[in-house]
Parts: C-alpha cells; structure tokens; sequence
C-alpha cells in the first residue's frame, strides 16, 4: 500500500510539486498500479526465461571513432538553450 | 526494487594474519577509473582529448541528455572493461547491461547516470598488496561500466558557494568502478591498493593517471563499535591515506565522547584535509534502478579468452622475472616494477650493461634524486644511465662522481662526458693517490699516532684527507687500502 507519505517522498525525488489536490488523486491511481503488478505476481513463472530487457537484442556497438555516429556541438550550440550561463559554463544553482 | 548488487564472491585464501589491527579498522574503496586512452566517450563520438580545452566544447545530444538522443556503446570501451576484470582476476559475467540510476544533480544532464547494477561486466576477483603484515588478498566485488558525469566549479568551497558553474566535456567518459571488498585494515593498506590499480591500469594501457579526474575514490570505512561512513570525493591515493587518517581519528573520538558513529556520507575536503558530513536526504536504495532501454545487453564473456592473450605481462608477473632473469633483489624488482615507464626504462639499460649495477643505481640513487625533484623518470635518457654505468665499469669515475653527474644532468643537462670534462671528475689512481696519501700521513702525525696505536677510527680521518686533497676523486677504498700500506 502507497500511503500519502510514501507519494510525497516519491515526488520529492522526481522533483514534482504536488498539491493536496494531486496527492488525494495521485495516491489510489498508484494503488491500483501496485494491485496490478500484484496480479501478475500471481502467475506461475516456474521455468520461464526471466525478461532482463524488453528488446531481444544484444552486442550492438559503436567504432571507437571520433565524430561517429554524431558531430560534437560548438560550444555556442551547447549554451544556446541554456537559461543562465557564465565564461563557457551551465550555470545552476548551489546544491545542498 | 532489487537487493543491493551481487555480494557473493567466491571466498579466497588470505593466509595466516599477523596484523593484529588494534582498531577493527576495515576500509572498501570504490575507484573511479576514467578509460582515458579510448578515442571518444562511452556512448558517443566525442573526443576524449579535451583536457586543455574550453568548457563545454566536446558535447553533443547525447553527453548533453538532449531529448531523443540515443547512446551507443563504444566497442573498445567494453574490450578495456574486460581486460581490467581478467588483470584482476574476475570473472566476465556472460550477460551484462545496463541501468538507469536516477538521481538530480547538475552533473547529471539526464537526471540519471547511465551505469551498471546487477549484471556488472566483471566481478569476484582480488588484487595482492603489501599489506601490513607481508602479503594482502583484497577481493574485488565487481568492476562495472559507466559514464563519467560533468565537471562541477564551484565558487569558493562547496557549502559556502552561491552557485554552480558546470563543464560536461567530462561527461561521457568511460569509467570503470573498481568495488573492493572491506578488506583494507590502515589508511597505509588502502594507499597501497590504489597505487598497485593505478600500477595495473598503466601496464593494461587502458589509462593515464596523469590527467586530472583520471581517478577518483570514495571510501568506506567504519572502526569496532561505530556504523561506516562513505567519505567522497578523494582524488589522489595521498588524499585517500590523508581522508582516512582523519576519519579514524573522527570517529575514536565520536566513539570515546560516548557519542554514535552514525551511517552517513561524507565529502572530503582535499585542502584543509578533514572530511565534512554531507547531511544527504537520499538514501542509498532511493535511486530507483531500471534497465537502461535504449541500451541492448551485452554478451560478450565469449571474448574474454582471446583478450585474455593479448594481456601484457603485469607487474606481479614482471617483478618475478626481473629477480630470475636478472638476478635482482626482490626489493628492486619491486620498486622498478612499481612504475611501468620505469620498469622499461631499466629493462633497456640492462639489455647493455651489468643487470644488478643498473637496479642499485637506477632503484637506490636516480629514483631517489627524482623523487626529491618531483620529476619522472621521462626526465632521465636511458643512454646517459648507460654512460654513468660504463664510466663506473672502466674505473674511470667515483661513486661519488656517478651522483654528481646523475644530478647535474637532472638539474643543468648536458652529457655525462661533458660534465666528466667539466668538473674534472675522472678519478685519479696510482701516483697521484700515492702523493696525496704521503701528504695525508705528513700533515696528520696525530692520527698517524692514533691509528697505529690501535685506534682504527684514526684511518677514516686520513681516508678524508686524501679525498679532500683529490677533490673527492680519488676511490675511497683504494685510498684506504694504500693508507694501510703505508702505514704498515
Ligand atoms: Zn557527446
């Protein structure tokens, strides 16, 4: 069971604000997520193959190359979306 | 969510302890080890060589963690993963992939750091030390993939700066988390670690310690009767020994005021050498690990035997051979080994001249005079270790005029023969020792009188003499040897 708490806790990692009115919406939705995977718990899987990754793929590499597959970005480029930069740096606020 | 990555090893013999570790002192290390030598970054084409370039001037969508940009994994970057996990004895994982560990941090452009979880690439292994008490097996957990995050400035120090500025040239590079077992029992142990990994990843040519972040550290560490604390952000082995040296001093204290060493992280200061609590709000298991999707998983333990082949000979392996093919002391093989550059370096001198001569001149003086340089042994041509070798050979300088050579060619260059010429150091034998001696027992009745007396001491006062009147170029032991003759 998802209680109010674990939501909020939830929310701060992902860095979401959340109203009261959300957290009252929020909190049965997940619920019923969880019930759900519940359900599935519930099937034999005795002897099956667990699914490691969703795409039956593997070894697919790049060439130790510069430059390939893509083109590096100018330092111009890089910047261009960034709401506040200094000397060629991202600028963000202090941490902690 | 899943248990805390694989933790069972197979268990490995560590021999009957003398070290008596008075403090229960266990420390596990986690070595961030940049793949420096690749061409480019992990997961995409930029280039790896922008140390001495502008921020954020080789990025690109993907480094960047601009939407819909896709990583694809470097071939030589998994190849180097796999050749660091057989140097240190693991086993390569038949599948290994990738996980999302998902937590904000500037660093991070994506808000989570492409890595590895419960399928690393390699794992169970160990490397030998020095330990405290002769030789130490310390397992390895596992050596996993992943990217590097950006580069952090801040202004002034960290808990006190306004802001952050950021550099994501570094982000992307490819890192190899080297995860040891909490079997390090002294600051002293966990150094010495370091310095045989960075010792391993230099012969395996797949880093260069010299670059800055080439290698970073977090450390665990708890004493008898106190929780671990995880110590960040150490970037040099001395700091690794300086953090944890604090560390155990911080916590005996907390321990002996009564107090709780309680389970936390905590950042290491590197210039005012303490470590300084962290008060992190995210706990451990709160990074929600998922499978990474757009990276497919990979099956690559088939290639272990083949790179296994291509493995250059390790330190270990090296030091043993310098003992019996050269007939060197153990202590030797042990220092020239320490150094792959100077492991070469003595190898070729003693292609061409006398084996154990060039171990006691290169291990006890010229390691010792660049040392006290700050210089490397780049610093230092193989031919004119050669040359002093040959001059000592032939008789023709002292000892004392090999060190005086070896420190003016450090210190002013030039060439062996010129600073010979210049300095006058060609040694000086029969006649001109013979005068100088006469002059010697002349000058000194007194310690002429000693000596024959019985008082051998005497002699070393004459031996003086002679040297000072040759200007140190006469062989002291010769010297010695014509004194007593004379002196009957
Ligand atoms: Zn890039």
């Amino acid at each position: 069971m998802i209680a109010k708490k674990d939501l909020e806790h939830m929310a701060w990692l992902s860095r979401l604000e959340l109203s009261d009115n959300d957290k009252e919406k929020y909190t049965p939705k997940l619920n019923s997520v969880l019930d759900y995977f519940g359900e599935l718990d519930r099937v034999d899987t005795e002897g099956v193959e667990p699914t490691y990754h969703v795409l039956a793929l593997s070894n697919v590499f790049r060439e130790d190359e510069v430059n390939m597959p893509g083109k590096s970005l100018t330092q111009d480029e890089a910047l261009s979306n960034a709401p506040k930069k200094q000397d060629g740096f991202f600028k963000a606020p202090r941490m902690m | 969510m899943f248990d805390e990555p694989n933790k069972n090893n197979p268990p490995f013999s560590k021999g009957s302890s003398k070290y008596e570790n008075p403090d229960s002192v266990m420390i596990g290390l986690e070595v961030h080890v940049q793949l420096n030598k690749l061409k480019t970054k992990v997961f995409c084409g930029c280039t790896t060589d922008y140390h001495n370039d502008p921020p954020n001037s080789h990025v690109c969508p993907v480094c960047l963690g601009l939407p819909g940009a896709l990583p694809v994994i470097n071939k030589r970057a998994v190849e180097a993963a796999i050749k660091v996990g057989l140097a240190l004895n693991c086993k390569i994982e038949e599948h290994t992939q990738f996980y999302r560990k998902n937590y904000y941090y500037p660093d991070l452009p994506k808000g989570f750091q492409i890595t590895q979880y419960d399928f690393p690439i390699s794992s169970g292994g160990y490397i030998t030390i020095e330990g405290e008490d002769g030789e130490h097996r310390v397992g390895i957990t596992r050596a996993h993939m992943e990217e590097d995050p950006g580069r952090l400035v801040h202004e002034g120090t960290i808990d006190k700066s306004k802001y952050t500025l950021i550099d994501y040239n570094r982000s992307g590079m490819a890192l190899l988390e080297v995860v040891s077992e909490p079997d390090l029992r002294s600051p002293k142990e966990a150094r010495r670690y370091l310095d045989k990994l960075r010792n391993i990843l230099e012969y395996l040519d797949v880093f260069d310690g010299n670059l800055e972040g080439a290698l970073r550290v977090d450390a665990n560490i708890s004493i008898m009767g106190g929780q671990r604390a995880e110590i960040k952000n150490i970037s040099s082995h001395k700091g690794a020994e300086r953090a944890l040296l604090y560390e155990i001093v911080r916590q005996k204290n907390v321990l002996r005021r009564g107090g709780i060493v309680v389970l936390e992280t905590r950042h290491f200061d590197e210039a005012r050498e303490i470590t300084m609590s962290m008060r992190s709000k995210e706990e451990a298991h709160d990074y929600r690990y998922f499978p990474e999707p757009d990276l497919v998983p990979l099956k690559i333990s088939g290639w272990a035997p083949a790179i296994k082949e291509t493995l250059p000979e390790l330190p270990d392996a090296r030091r043993m051979r310098f003992v019996e093919q050269y007939g060197i002391t153990d202590d030797h093989a042990k220092a020239l080994t320490s150094e792959l550059k100077l492991a070469i370096f003595y190898e070729d001198v003693a292609k061409k001249a006398d084996p154990k001569t060039a171990a006691v001149w290169i291990c006890d003086v010229l390691k010792g005079e660049l040392n006290y340089r700050v210089l490397t042994i780049d610093s230092f041509r193989k031919e004119h270790m050669l040359s002093v070798i040959g001059l000592l050979a032939s008789k023709k300088i002292t000892e004392d005029g090999a060190v005086d050579i070896i420190r003016t060619l450090l210190d002013k260059g030039g060439s062996p023969d010129e600073i010979v010429a210049e300095k006058g150091l060609l040694k000086v034998e029969g006649d001109i020792v013979s005068t100088a001696v006469d002059e010697a027992i002349k000058e000194n009745p007194q310690a002429v009188a000693d000596y024959r007396a019985g008082k051998e001491k005497a002699l070393n006062s004459l031996v003086g003499a002679v040297m000072k009147k040759t200007k140190g170029r006469a062989d002291a032991r010769a010297a010695r040897e014509v004194l007593m003759g004379k002196l009957g």
